[in-house]
């Protein structure tokens, strides 16, 4: 499982194009919770599983589900229940401040 | 079931009649990983029916091999359009493993180690439909295929032949399971093109 040939995952950068549908933001740069474990990271460091009846990623602590996104042509269908939060920072601009509370 | 016919290949799928619509035929045997494989030992394997009473009936990997073995020849149908014609199966008939069991529920809900759930009708799994399989083209099947041991209920979706079972539970209704809660079709027929909700 540890051999990196044996990898079967990418990582969550991966997940940036499909989830572009949903997001206005690059929402991989975003933190996410892990709604089972806690752990706290950029969604870019998930395990994308590129299984194609869907897009998943993964937490790379637990391997709980963080996100599950199926494309059926006619509809796109976003799960996320495995996140408890997501966390973006307004960047653009550098050291300004939050001018209002995260909604 | 499926019989293997020569003189296929380069034909055009809808001149395949053992081809559901919107299919193509592959000879690989592609893995979709939607997570880590577990790696289950068959001596911390064990298969469970659990009925809507909570009474549970149970087999280790020893009692299921004691069972009577079938030896299946069928076409599988992914969802992502692959399907793969005379594939070779040995197992317990679903029959065999119910044979024990008094339920009044029409609707079941496969379990996998992993953590993976696929929900199938009871009806669907009875009458010489569905297997318990260890063995893929006369070998132990893979882990990446879903061994020790998968479920195989070849008339659906190849979603529905839950890798790395570990149990079928009775329900009174019927509920979604994994793929099925996120866009996949509760039922998932290839002849009826039933992929998504
Ligand atoms: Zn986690």
């Amino acid at each position: 499982m540890t051999d990196s040939a044996d990898l079967d995952y990418l990582d969550g950068n991966a997940a940036a194009g499909p989830l572009s549908e949903f997001f206005a933001v690059d929402v991989v740069s975003a933190r996410g919770r892990c709604a089972h474990c806690g752990r706290t990271a950029a969604l870019a460091t998930a395990r994308l599983y590129p299984s194609s009846h869907g897009l998943l990623l993964r937490c790379p602590g637990c391997t709980e589900i963080l996100l599950r996104l199926v494309d059926s042509g006619d509809s796109v269908c976003l799960d996320l229940h495995g996140l408890s939060f997501v966390e973006l920072h307004r960047d653009e601009g550098g050291s300004q401040p939050n001018p209002q509370p995260p909604a | 079931m499926g019989i293997v016919s020569p003189g296929f290949f380069g034909r055009r799928r809808s001149d395949d009649p053992a081809l559901p619509p919107g299919q193509y035929r592959t000879e690989d045997f592609p893995v979709l990983s939607a997570g880590p494989t577990p790696r289950i030992s068959p001596d911390e394997w064990e298969f469970t029916i659990t009925t809507e009473t909570g009474q549970v009936h149970r087999w280790s990997w020893t009692e299921f091999l004691a069972l009577k073995q079938d030896d299946v020849s069928t076409d599988i149908h992914c969802v992502t359009s692959w399907s793969k014609l005379g594939t070779s199966w040995r197992g317990v008939s679903l029959d065999t493993l119910f044979e024990s069991v008094e339920s009044e529920c029409e609707f079941t809900m496969a379990h996998s180690y992993g953590g993976y759930t696929t929900n199938v009708p009871l009806d669907d799994l009875l009458g010489g439909k569905a297997w318990i399989a260890h063995q893929f083209d006369g070998e132990t099947l893979e882990p990446a295929h879903g061994g020790p041991a998968r479920l195989l209920v070849p008339h659906l979706y190849f979603w529905k032949s839950a890798k790395w079972v570990r149990g079928l539970e009775l329900l009174r209704q019927d509920e979604p399971g994994f793929w099925e809660s996120n866009g996949y079709h509760m039922y998932g027929d290839p002849w009826r093109e039933e992929r998504y909700w």
